[in-house]
C-alpha cells in the first residue's frame, strides 16, 4: 500500500466521488501500474477534461491539469511535444472522452502521439446527475433518456484502433487485477495507448436502470464482458453481444514526437535566423 | 545588423513571435491567418521548436496552453470563426493565468463571412467573447512593422501578467506587403515569465491580492502542481468559496486594470489644438490619417489618435484628447464597437460620430475625410 500511497495527495483525500463509484478502483489501478513501474514522480504529467473521472488527478502527486470539457487530448498533445521526456497520461470519462472530445480522441490516436488515456466509462453523464452518454447501450434510461435511450453506442476499442491508436485494451473494475496489468502494459506502450476501464455509477446509472447499487452493477459489468483470451476457443453462443476484455490490439508504430524529432534533427541548424533572428543562438549570419 | 525586407504582416508577426522566442505554435489552416502557420511549420523546426496543426482551433488553443505549462512560450494564429471556437480555452488561459499569444488577422464576419476581405468586427470578441469577467490584452498594429513589434510586445506582456493577449490584425494588415526595417534581434527586449527558485513550498497562485502576477513554475521540473479552470485558492486546488472566488476574480482583474498605464500604447498627430477628433486603430488608421492630414491641409483642426493597445481601453488618453473637441469620429470597419467605449469615455462632453463600414472593403481617405468636413461645419 505504501508504494501507491507515495502516488497520491494524501491531504486532498478523502475524493468527491460517491460510495460505490468505481473511478477510485479505476484510479487505483493506474496508480498500481505506475507503482510497479516505479515511473518518477516529477516525469508524468496527467491531464483531464470534465467530469467525475476528471476529478482523478487532483488527488495525484504529478503535475496535474484539469482542464476543459473534452479538450484533455488536446491540451495533453501540447504538453507531450513540447516535452517529449515526461510520460502523459489522460484520464478521461466516456461522455468527455466520446461526445465532446470524440475529435481528439481520433486525432491523438491517428497521430500516435505517446499518450496513455485511460477511459472511465460508467455509460452515463455522471456529473450532471445522469444524461445518456455515446457509450450507454441502447434501451437504457437517462434523464436524458426517460423512454429509452434511441441511440447506438461506440465500440470504443474499435474506434481507437480504426483511428490509429497503437495499444488498446479494455478492463473493468469487477476485474481490479487485470486492469492494473492492462495500464502497465499501456504505460510501457510507446505510442498512443488506450484502456477503456467499464466502470459503475450506482448513484445514477444503477438506480435509474434500477440494476442495482454498486454490487449488482459490477455483476452486471461481469456479466457482459468476456475475455479476449477465453473468447476465442468460446462456441459464438457464449461471446455473442458481450464486450471482449485484455489486451485487444497492439502494433507498435512510429511515435509522432520522434517523427518530429526526425525533422528537427535534418533542418536545425545554428543561426541567428529567420530574417529577423532567433534569440538564444550565437552565430548571427543575417 | 538592421535588416530591410520586403514583407507582409503575417510575416511580421510571426519573425516577431521568434524573435520574442517562440518555441512552439499549434493552429489550424484559416484564411487570412494561414500564411503565420505556415511560416512557423518551416521556420520552428530549424530553432528546435515544433509546430503542430491540430484538428480544429478548439484543439490547437488547448495544445499551446499545454505547451505553455511546461514553460515554452506558444502561439497560435486564427481569424473569426476560427477565434470564436477557441474563446472558450482562452478564458481557459486568462483563469489559470498561462501566457499564450493569438494572431487574430480579422475577416468580415459575422460566420464564414467574407474569408479574403477585411473587417475589424472582432474588437468586442476580442475582450469579452469567453464567459465571465477575465483579464486579456489586445494590441492592434497599424502597420506591417507594427505586427514585428507588437508580436514582441504581446509576448512580454503575456509573460509580464500571465494573460492571454491577442494580437489583432486585419486583412490588409495580415496580407500588405511593405518595406520594413528589423532590428538586430540582440537589440529586442525579451521578457521571460517570474519563476519559483525550487520547489519547496511553492504556492503556484501566492500573489499580491492588488493584482499581482504568481511565479510560474514549468510541468515535468519537479513542482508537481495542480492546474484547473475551477476556482481556486492559492494552492492551485478548486475552492467553491465565495471569498476565494472573489479574491481570485479581482485579482486577474487587477493584474491587466492597475497596468494599463503601462500597457496603453497610441499614436497622436495633431491633437494638441485638435476640434475634430479621429479615433482608429489597425488598417482603418491609416485611411483615416490620409483624412485627418487633408483636413489640415484644408484650415480643419483635426486630430488623430490611433490605438495600438485596444484592450485595456485607454480611458484617460481619450478623455484627455477629446476634452477640446467639438466631435469625436470613430471609423472602423465594423457598425461602432471600439466607438462604444469611445462614447462610454467621452460622455456628454462631444457628440461621437461612429464611421461604420462593412462591405469587406477599406475606408477610401475621402469618406472619412467626408465625415470631418461635415463635423467641422
Amino acid at each position: 500500500m505504501s508504494d501507491i500511497l507515495k502516488y497520491f495527495r494524501q491531504d486532498r483525500l478523502p475524493h468527491i466521488w460517491c460510495p460505490g463509484c468505481g473511478h477510485g478502483t479505476v484510479t487505483g489501478a493506474l496508480v498500481r501500474a505506475i507503482a510497479r513501474l516505479k515511473l518518477d514522480k516529477n516525469k508524468v504529467c496527467v491531464v483531464s477534461g470534465i467530469g467525475c473521472s476528471s476529478r482523478a488527478p487532483g488527488y495525484l502527486d504529478f503535475d496535474t491539469l484539469h482542464t476543459a470539457h473534452g479538450r484533455a487530448l488536446a491540451f495533453a498533445t501540447g504538453i507531450k511535444l513540447a516535452r517529449p521526456d515526461l510520460k502523459v497520461i489522460v484520464m478521461t470519462g466516456d461522455g468527455d472522452c466520446t461526445a465532446i472530445g470524440g475529435n481528439h480522441f481520433i486525432h491523438a490516436a491517428r497521430r500516435n502521439i505517446d499518450i496513455t488515456t485511460i477511459v472511465m466509462n460508467n455509460n452515463i453523464y455522471g456529473m450532471t446527475s445522469g444524461q445518456y452518454s455515446p457509450m450507454t447501450p441502447k434501451g437504457f434510461l437517462g434523464t436524458t433518456a426517460p423512454y429509452g435511450n434511441v441511440e447506438r453506442t461506440f465500440d470504443l476499442c474499435k474506434l481507437a484502433e480504426a483511428a490509429g491508436a497503437t495499444y488498446v485494451a479494455r478492463g473493468t473494475a469487477y476485474h481490479a487485477q487485470m486492469l492494473v496489468d492492462l495500464c502497465e502494459q499501456a504505460l510501457t506502450h510507446r505510442g498512443f495507448s488506450v484502456v477503456e476501464a467499464l466502470t459503475q455509477c450506482p448513484t445514477y446509472f444503477g438506480r435509474k436502470n434500477k440494476v442495482g447499487g454498486a454490487v449488482e452493477l459490477l455483476e452486471w459489468i461481469k456479466d457482459r464482458t468476456v475475455n479476449s483470451k477465453a473468447a476465442a476457443v468460446l462456441p459464438p453462443e457464449k461471446t455473442a453481444g458481450k464486450l471482449l476484455i485484455g489486451e485487444l490490439y497492439k502494433n507498435p508504430q512510429p511515435e509522432f514526437c520522434d517523427e518530429y524529432d526526425k525533422v528537427i534533427a535534418q533542418v536545425q541548424r545554428k543561426f541567428d535566423g529567420f530574417r529577423g533572428g532567433v534569440r538564444g543562438c550565437e552565430q548571427n549570419s543575417d | 545588423m538592421p535588416s530591410a525586407k520586403l514583407m507582409q504582416g503575417n510575416e511580421a508577426c510571426t519573425i516577431g513571435a521568434l524573435v520574442a522566442g517562440l518555441e512552439f505554435f499549434a493552429g489550424y489552416p484559416i484564411t487570412p491567418s494561414t500564411e503565420i502557420a505556415e511560416l512557423c511549420s518551416e521556420e520552428l523546426p530549424k530553432v528546435g521548436g515544433k509546430f503542430v496543426q491540430m484538428e480544429d482551433e478548439i484543439g490547437s488553443i488547448a495544445a499551446i496552453i499545454g505547451a505553455s505549462l511546461t514553460g515554452k512560450k506558444a502561439m497560435t494564429a486564427t481569424s473569426g470563426p476560427g477565434f470564436s471556437l477557441m474563446q472558450e480555452s482562452l478564458g481557459y488561459a486568462s483563469e489559470t493565468e498561462v501566457p499564450v499569444v493569438i494572431i487574430n488577422v480579422q475577416r468580415m464576419g459575422p460566420s464564414t463571412g467574407m474569408p479574403t476581405s477585411p473587417a475589424q468586427g472582432d474588437v468586442m470578441q476580442a475582450r469579452w467573447g469567453t464567459h465571465g469577467d477575465h483579464p486579456v490584452i489586445v494590441l492592434a498594429p497599424g502597420n506591417v512593422k507594427e505586427c514585428f513589434d507588437l508580436t514582441v510586445r504581446a509576448f512580454n506582456l503575456a509573460e509580464r501578467y500571465r494573460v492571454p493577449v491577442v494580437v489583432l490584425t486585419d486583412e490588409v494588415i495580415g496580407h500588405m506587403r511593405e518595406k520594413v526595417v528589423l532590428p538586430d534581434w540582440k537589440d529586442v527586449e525579451v521578457e521571460d515569465r517570474a519563476r519559483p527558485a525550487a520547489p519547496g513550498g511553492y504556492r503556484p497562485y501566492e500573489a499580491d491580492p492588488d493584482g499581482g502576477v504568481p511565479l510560474m513554475a514549468p510541468f515535468g521540473e519537479g513542482y508537481r502542481w495542480h492546474v484547473t479552470g475551477l476556482f481556486h485558492d492559492e494552492t492551485g486546488f478548486p475552492s467553491g468559496k465565495a471569498e476565494v472566488a472573489d479574491r481570485l476574480l479581482r485579482r486577474l482583474d487587477r493584474k491587466v486594470s492597475k497596468n494599463e498605464p503601462v500597457i496603453r500604447d497610441y499614436v497622436t498627430e495633431s491633437t494638441e489644438d485638435c476640434e475634430i477628433l479621429v479615433v482608429s486603430f489597425g488598417s482603418s488608421a491609416m485611411s483615416a490619417l490620409s483624412a485627418v492630414r487633408r483636413a489640415r491641409r484644408e484650415g480643419v483642426k483635426a486630430g488623430m489618435l490611433r490605438l495600438k493597445t485596444i484592450w485595456p481601453f485607454p480611458e484617460e488618453v481619450v478623455r484627455e484628447l477629446s476634452k477640446s473637441a467639438k466631435a469625436v469620429l470613430v471609423p472602423e470597419m465594423n457598425l461602432g464597437q471600439l466607438a462604444y467605449e469611445v462614447e462610454r469615455t467621452v460622455g456628454c462632453h462631444a457628440p461621437v460620430v461612429r464611421i461604420g463600414k462593412v462591405n469587406g472593403d477599406l475606408f477610401r481617405p475621402d469618406e472619412i475625410h467626408d465625415k470631418i468636413m461635415e463635423a467641422a461645419k
